[in-house]
C-alpha cells in the first residue's frame, strides 16, 4: 500500500492547478480517493466528515450484492447444463455461468464509467462513484443472453439521459440500472421476456432436452399454469429460471442483512415493500378471481424480482424519499403496485420495475407533503402554546 | 392617396419573419406548442412532411384571412371567428388529403382534423395576425409552419430509420447488411414517449449552439 501512496503523491503535482495534466485532475482524483480514504478536513464552520464517504459506501452495497451474483453464476450454470440435459457439478456450473457474465460486466462498467468520466472531464466535476453500484446492479436484472451491444445502448441511455441530464449523481429522477432496463424492455421486447431468454443459449437452441421450457414462475403464473410452478423452496433457493441476480431470495436477505447492519439501505423500505406486496397479496387472495390471483400471498415474495427489487433498487437513497415517514407510503405503494401490476396486467409479467420507476416520481411528492403536514403540526402546537399563555 | 413608401415584398423584416420561427423562436423547441401532434404523427417520415406541409398552408392562409379581416372582428367574438377559419382551412385541407393521398391520410386519421386545436395556429393568429397586415401575416405563419415542419422532420428521419430501419420506406438498414450482424429495431423509438426524448434531445442540442436561449440564473 505505502508504494501505491507513495506513486501517488509523486503524480499528484502534475494534475493540480498549474500542473501539466491538469486536465485530468477529476480522473486522478477518482482514482486517488478509491484507492485510499481522503484526507480532507474541514476547516470551517462546524461540519463533522465521517470518514465513510460515498464511495466506502458504495463499496458496502456491492459487498451485499455479491451473494446474489455469486448465486447467479452457479444458477445461470445450472439452468443452462439443466436444458442441454448434463447434470453439472456445483464448480462446472458456476464457472460456465459466471464466464457468461463477465462480459455483461465488463461492458457495463466500461460504458458508464467511459461516459462519467468524459462528463465529469467536461463539466470539471469531481468524478462520481454512483455508477459503482449501478454498473453491478445492470446485469444482475438482466437475461443472460442479452446481447452486448444492446445492454451497452441501454447503459448509455440511462447514464446519459437518466442521469448527467439530471445533473449527475445525486440528481437523478429514476433509479439509473432499472432505466437501463426499462429501456431495454420497451425497446427489444423480444429479448427481455418471453420463456427463451433467461436459460443461457436457449435462443440459439442447439442440443436442448424435450420437454425443457425456461419459463420463469412469472409467466408460468401469468399464463394460468399454476400447477406447473416450482416449489416454494426452489423458488426461496433460487434455481429457478429468471434474471441474472434476482432468482435467490435467500441471496437477497444476506445483502439486505449487511446493508441493515451497516446502515446503509434503508430497513423502512425494505419492510414497507414486504409489507405493501403481503396486504395486496392477501386481498388478491380473498378475491380469488383466477387462478392467478389464487397462488399463496408468499409465493409473491420469491418469484421474479420482488425481493431484489424491495432491497436494492427501492432503497437507493437519490431515487426514494428522504423523510421517514415518506420511506414508509413510499415502500408500501411499491409493494402494492408491484403485485397489482403482475396479476391483473397480462402485458407485464414484472410489476417490480415499473412499480419502483413510477413511485420514484412520486417520492419527491411525498416527502413534501411529509414535510408540511409536520409543518402545520408544529404551527399549530405553537398556536396552542401562545393561546394558552395569553389567556 | 397614401404618399407611404411601399414595402419590399421580402424586405429585411419580412425575411426576418420567415427565419425567425426557424431556429431562435421555433414553435416547438423554443415555445415548446404543438408538442402533441409532434408526438403522435412522426413514427413515419411521409406523413410527417404531409403533416408539415398542412399546418403550414393551414397557418399561412388562416393569418392571411384573419389579417385581412382583423379590423371588422369584434373584440368579443375574435376566438370563435379564428376558429371558424381555421376549421374552414382544416376540413380543405382534410378533404384535399382523403381525395388525393387516402393512405397518407388514413395514417394521420384524426390528427388532420386535431390541427384546430394546434396551439401554434391559435397563438399566431391572436400574437401576430390581429395586429399586423396581410402580407406579413402570411410570411409569419409559412415561418411558424415551417419551423414545426423541420422538427416533425428531423424527429421522424430519426424514428423512422431507428424504429423501423427505412428512409420513405426503402429500407436502408437491410440494404446495409445490419439485421445480418446482430442489428434489430428498436421498438421503443414507435412510442411516443421516444419522440418525446427526440424533441428533448434537439432542444439540448439546440440551446447548446445558441446560447442566448439558455436563461440567465
Amino acid at each position: 500500500m505505502n508504494f501505491l501512496r507513495n506513486k501517488l503523491d509523486k503524480l499528484k503535482p502534475h494534475f493540480t492547478k498549474g500542473g501539466k495534466y491538469a486536465r485530468f485532475q477529476s480522473v486522478f482524483e477518482g482514482f486517488e480517493t478509491f484507492m485510499f480514504v481522503p484526507d480532507k478536513v474541514t476547516f470551517k464552520g462546524s461540519h463533522i466528515r465521517d470518514s465513510i464517504d460515498l464511495k466506502r459506501t458504495m463499496t458496502v452495497v456491492i459487498i451485499a450484492l455479491l451473494p446474489a451474483l455469486l448465486f447467479g453464476s452457479y444458477n445461470t450454470g445450472l439452468q443452462h447444463f439443466r436444458s442441454t440435459g448434463v447434470d453439472p457439478s456445483v464448480l462446472q456450473a458456476f464457472w460456465f455461468g459466471f464466464l457468461k457474465i463477465l462480459p455483461l460486466i465488463i461492458v457495463s462498467y466500461v460504458v458508464g464509467l467511459g461516459i462519467e468520466f468524459i462528463a465529469a472531464q467536461i463539466r470539471g466535476h469531481e468524478i462520481n462513484e454512483g455508477y459503482l453500484v449501478t454498473g453491478l446492479l445492470i446485469p444482475l436484472i438482466m437475461p443472460v443472453d442479452v446481447p452486448l451491444w444492446m445492454l451497452a445502448l441501454a447503459v448509455a441511455f440511462s447514464v446519459i439521459l437518466g442521469k448527467e441530464v439530471f445533473g449527475g449523481t445525486g440528481m437523478n429522477v429514476f433509479n439509473p440500472a432499472l432505466l437501463a432496463r426499462a429501456f431495454l424492455f420497451f425497446s427489444y421486447p423480444a429479448w427481455m421476456t418471453g420463456d427463451k431468454v433467461w436459460t443461457a443459449g436457449l435462443t440459439a437452441g442447439k442440443n436442448v432436452v424435450d420437454g425443457f421450457s425456461g419459463a420463469t414462475p412469472l409467466s408460468l403464473s401469468a399464463a394460468g399454469e399454476i400447477a406447473k410452478l416450482p416449489s416454494f423452496m426452489n423458488m426461496f433457493i433460487g434455481t429457478i429460471p429468471g434474471s441474472v441476480g434476482e432468482t435467490s431470495t435467500i441471496a437477497i436477505l444476506i445483502g439486505a442483512a449487511i446493508l441493515i447492519i451497516t446502515g446503509v439501505g434503508s430497513w423502512k423500505i425494505m419492510v414497507s415493500v414486504f409489507g405493501g406486496g403481503l396486504s395486496m397479496g392477501l386481498l388478491m387472495n380473498a378475491l380469488s378471481a383466477n387462478s392467478y390471483m389464487e397462488i399463496p400471498f408468499y409465493y409473491h415474495f420469491v418469484m421474479g424480482g420482488f425481493a431484489f427489487g424491495a432491497v436494492f433498487m427501492a432503497t437507493d437513497p437519490v431515487t426514494g424519499s428522504q423523510t421517514e415517514r415518506g420511506k414508509w407510503i413510499y415502500g408500501f405503494l411499491i409493494g402494492v403496485l408491484s403485485i397489482l401490476i403482475r396479476v391483473l396486467n397480462p402485458a407485464y409479467p414484472e410489476g417490480v420495475m415499473l412499480a419502483i420507476l413510477l413511485m420514484n416520481v412520486f417520492a419527491p411528492l411525498i416527502d413534501y407533503y411529509v414535510v408540511q403536514s409536520n409543518i402545520k403540526k408544529r404551527l399549530k402546537r405553537a398556536k396552542v402554546a401562545t393561546n394558552t399563555l395569553t389567556k | 392617396m397614401s404618399n407611404q413608401e411601399r414595402e419590399p415584398i421580402l424586405s429585411a423584416k419580412n425575411l426576418r419573419l420567415l427565419k425567425e420561427p426557424l431556429g431562435k423562436n421555433n414553435p416547438i423547441t423554443v415555445q415548446v406548442l404543438g408538442i402533441c401532434s409532434a408526438l403522435a404523427v412522426t413514427v413515419k417520415l411521409k406523413p410527417a412532411i404531409v403533416m408539415a406541409l398542412s399546418v403550414t398552408i393551414v397557418t399561412a392562409v388562416s393569418n392571411l384571412v384573419i389579417a385581412t379581416l382583423r379590423k371588422s372582428i369584434p373584440d368579443r367574438i375574435r376566438i370563435i371567428v379564428q376558429l371558424v377559419v381555421i376549421a374552414t382551412m382544416v376540413i380543405l385541407v382534410d378533404q384535399l388529403l382523403k381525395a388525393y393521398m387516402f393512405d397518407v391520410s388514413k395514417q394521420l386519421s384524426v390528427f388532420v382534423g386535431l390541427i384546430i386545436t394546434n396551439c401554434i395556429i391559435m397563438g399566431r393568429l391572436e400574437a401576430f395576425a390581429m395586429a399586423n397586415k396581410p402580407w406579413p401575416s402570411f410570411i409569419d405563419g409559412l415561418g411558424n409552419g415551417g419551423g414545426y415542419g423541420i422538427i416533425l422532420i428531423v424527429v421522424s428521419f430519426f424514428r423512422e430509420l431507428l424504429g423501423s430501419g427505412t428512409i420513405f420506406g426503402y429500407p436502408v438498414l437491410e440494404k446495409l447488411g445490419l439485421y445480418k450482424a446482430g442489428y434489430e429495431n428498436n421498438g421503443m423509438v414507435i412510442l411516443p414517449p421516444m419522440a418525446l426524448i427526440f424533441v428533448g434531445l434537439i432542444i439540448w442540442f439546440h440551446r447548446s449552439k445558441d446560447k442566448s436561449l439558455v436563461e440567465k440564473r
